[in-house]
């Protein structure tokens, strides 16, 4: 299993990237937009040159600012596939696919990627898809040792997309190449990545396998970003062994989790359910807040709903059954031993 | 865009009572006839030259004119001295024009400006310019003759003079042509192995073909033309450095007639040649090649 060092800082406008990652699966870069994420991709590309740092693959350097060395992109074996695709308009699906493939046949890519029926045709011609298969199969002509995505799926519709990530995460497998992948979806990279990293403003806030995250976010940012409801509030000492936290908007939660001071309290959509009734005999145990029902999403078989700060995600049985509707008023309840602390 | 046109103004009038509704209606049809009359006499200004060079003389009279050797003479050294200036700016201005766009450094802009500076001169101040610097007692005579290289009055002399006015028409559209090339497309044809020469080849210079075939019928239209720097630097010889805009003025104290036939031969070439260039920006490939980040799915 192939080996990529990258540890580089690189600066940009109003802040430098500063990154160190050893690669040998597939990790996310995640972030806001600006954070660096399509940077760091140039940097090992050879698209850009860092001020300090270090790209090696397997110990052999293609950048080592130590040695004022940098191969050219060229001589890099990376293969990079960009937001857009950058399919060279002017050649057809085949001739885009052989541009780096030196002479090796094209036609078993063509089969493997479902475009051989496209091969005289032309980029413009082709679906969202199609554009993505295309950019794939040039990039693996070339051969590359490391693969590089930039936003693989931002450009598709959102029908085109699960499918499309599927494969992906499929073909990624198959492959085993060193990867670095790069989305602004946090889903997408755990969908597609071994590891997960957010990146903020060039650096990064934390790294790990997508559970990891979930379960122990090192910080707010990580927590929403990776999809949880974040309540800010005012932790002390409680009784027996949870935390008690005091709510800007008054109201007080328990989490298992030990914090003093300024904290923000960490619970996922899943570990939040919701009734109707306030139930009488709740302990400490089990927060409850009451809210106002906003808005009601359906997401496949499951609705997100909205109860006053909080997100909660239920079975579309389960919202049926209590006939949420927006504007009602419903309770929001999750154990303390499901939420987390998380400095702000 | 703040205030309303004249005839809106005089409508809300006539709306409010002011004036009779037919007022408004004169005074916009006034102003409509104004806008066809300047029209007119401005296309007819434009025109007329034209029509006169063919309307003067028959056409077979036009014909029978070519079999003089004045004009055969002026059409070959023309026809030769621009094919090879072409052929000089082609090959030294693609490379400049590549370098201008894709490369930041220092002073950049201004050698921009300098490119285009010989645009705006006067002809007879590039003519002047030419002798300075390249005429036996110019800049680089010395080291010209040291070579036995007289330039003055030569048909190398006709080259340079064309290539010199008409290089920057077509430097100029090359650098907007490389520059709007998407830099993305570079980047991709360098990730999958392409060195920079095998890049420019595959990528940039096929992304560019309109653009700079383009530049190039303007240039040509314009050395086609030359006539100022040519005169003062190369001078008017017969067969050597006479070209059809030297003949034209050489012939038309002499002979009306011949020099009326050189410039209706003038005015079919240059009319096809703008044809040319907007058929050549106008036309859609049958594969078009817009980006395409934002074309739906199917």
């Amino acid at each position: 299993m192939a080996t990529l060092e990258a540890d580089f800082t690189l600066p940009l406008r109003t802040f430098a990237l500063d990154l160190a990652l050893e690669v040998s699966r597939t990790v996310a870069l995640v972030g806001p937009s600006g954070a660096g994420k399509s940077s760091a991709l140039r940097v090992v590309a050879g698209l850009a040159q860092p001020q300090r740092g270090r790209v090696a693959l397997d110990g052999e350097a293609w950048l080592d600012t130590a040695f004022r060395l940098s191969l050219p992109p060229d001589r890099r074996c990376v293969g990079l596939v960009f937001q857009d695709y950058a399919l060279f308009p002017h050649l057809s699906v085949r001739a885009n696919v052989a541009f780096g493939s030196r002479g090796r046949a094209v036609d078993p890519l063509l089969e493997r990627f479902r475009i051989g029926h496209l091969a005289s045709a032309h980029p413009a011609e082709l679906s969202g898809g199609e554009r993505q298969r295309v950019a794939l199969a040039r990039t693996l002509a070339r051969e590359p040792a490391v693969l590089l995505l930039d936003e693989p799926l931002a450009a598709l519709d959102a029908h085109t997309k699960a499918e499309v990530r599927h494969e992906l995460a499929e073909l990624l497998r198959e492959l085993a190449l060193p990867t670095v992948l790069v989305t602004h979806d946090y889903e997408d990279a755990a969908a597609l990545a071994d590891h997960v990293g957010v990146l903020v403003e060039g650096r990064l806030r934390q790294l790990g396998t997508p559970a990891e995250l979930v379960s122990r976010p090192r910080d707010a940012f990580v927590a929403s970003f990776t999809g949880a409801n974040l309540l800010r509030g005012r932790a002390r000492r409680g009784e027996g062994a949870l935390t008690a936290i005091r709510l800007e908007s008054g109201e007080d939660l328990y989490s298992a989790d030990e914090a003093e001071g300024e904290v923000g309290v960490v619970v996922y959509p899943w570990e939040v359910s919701v009734a109707r009734a306030h139930a009488p005999d709740a302990d400490s145990a089990l927060n409850v807040v009451r809210g106002q029902v906003g808005s009601l999403v359906e997401v496949a078989n499951r609705v997100r709903v909205r109860v006053g700060p909080l997100t909660a995600e239920v079975t579309a049985a389960s919202a049926a059954r209590l006939e949420l509707a927006a504007g009602g008023v419903a309770y929001a309840t999750f154990k303390a031993t499901g939420t987390r602390l998380v400095p702000l | 865009m703040g205030t309303p046109a004249p005839h809106q103004a005089g409508a809300e009038k006539a709306a409010r009572g002011g004036l009779p509704a037919g007022s408004a209606l004169i005074r916009r049809s006034l102003a409509a006839a104004g806008v066809f009359a300047a029209a007119a006499v401005a296309l007819a200004f434009l025109l007329l030259p034209i029509v006169a060079i063919f309307a003067r003389v028959s056409p077979g009279e036009l014909l029978a004119q070519f079999s003089r050797p004045v004009v055969k003479d002026a059409l070959i050294v023309s026809l030769k001295t621009n094919a090879i200036a072409q052929a000089l700016v082609l090959l030294l201005g693609t490379p400049t024009a590549y370098l201008l766009a894709t490369r930041r450094f220092r002073g950049r802009s201004l050698l921009v400006v300098l490119v285009e500076l010989p645009l705006v001169l006067p002809p007879a101040v590039a003519g002047i310019g030419l002798i300075a610097a390249f005429g036996r007692f110019g800049l680089l005579g010395d080291e010209l003759n040291a070579f036995g290289i007289q330039l003055g009055l030569t048909q190398a002399a006709v080259v340079i003079a064309v290539a010199y006015v008409s290089s920057p028409l077509y430097i100029r559209q090359a650098i907007a042509t490389f520059e709007a090339i998407d830099p993305n497309l570079v980047a991709a044809a360098r990730t999958l192995g392409a060195g920079r020469t095998r890049t420019f080849f595959r990528v940039s210079l096929p992304l560019s073909r309109r653009g700079l075939a383009a530049g190039e019928a303007l240039a040509f239209a314009r050395g086609l033309g030359e006539f100022g720097a040519t005169i003062m630097f190369a001078g008017s010889l017969q067969g050597v450095t006479q070209t059809l805009p030297v003949a034209i003025y050489q012939e038309f104290n002499s002979d009306f007639t011949t020099a009326l036939a050189m410039s209706a031969l003038l005015v079919v070439v240059s009319g096809a040649l703008l044809v040319a260039l907007r058929l050549t920006l106008q036309w859609q490939p049958s594969k078009p090649t817009s980006r395409f980040l934002f074309a739906p799915s199917r």
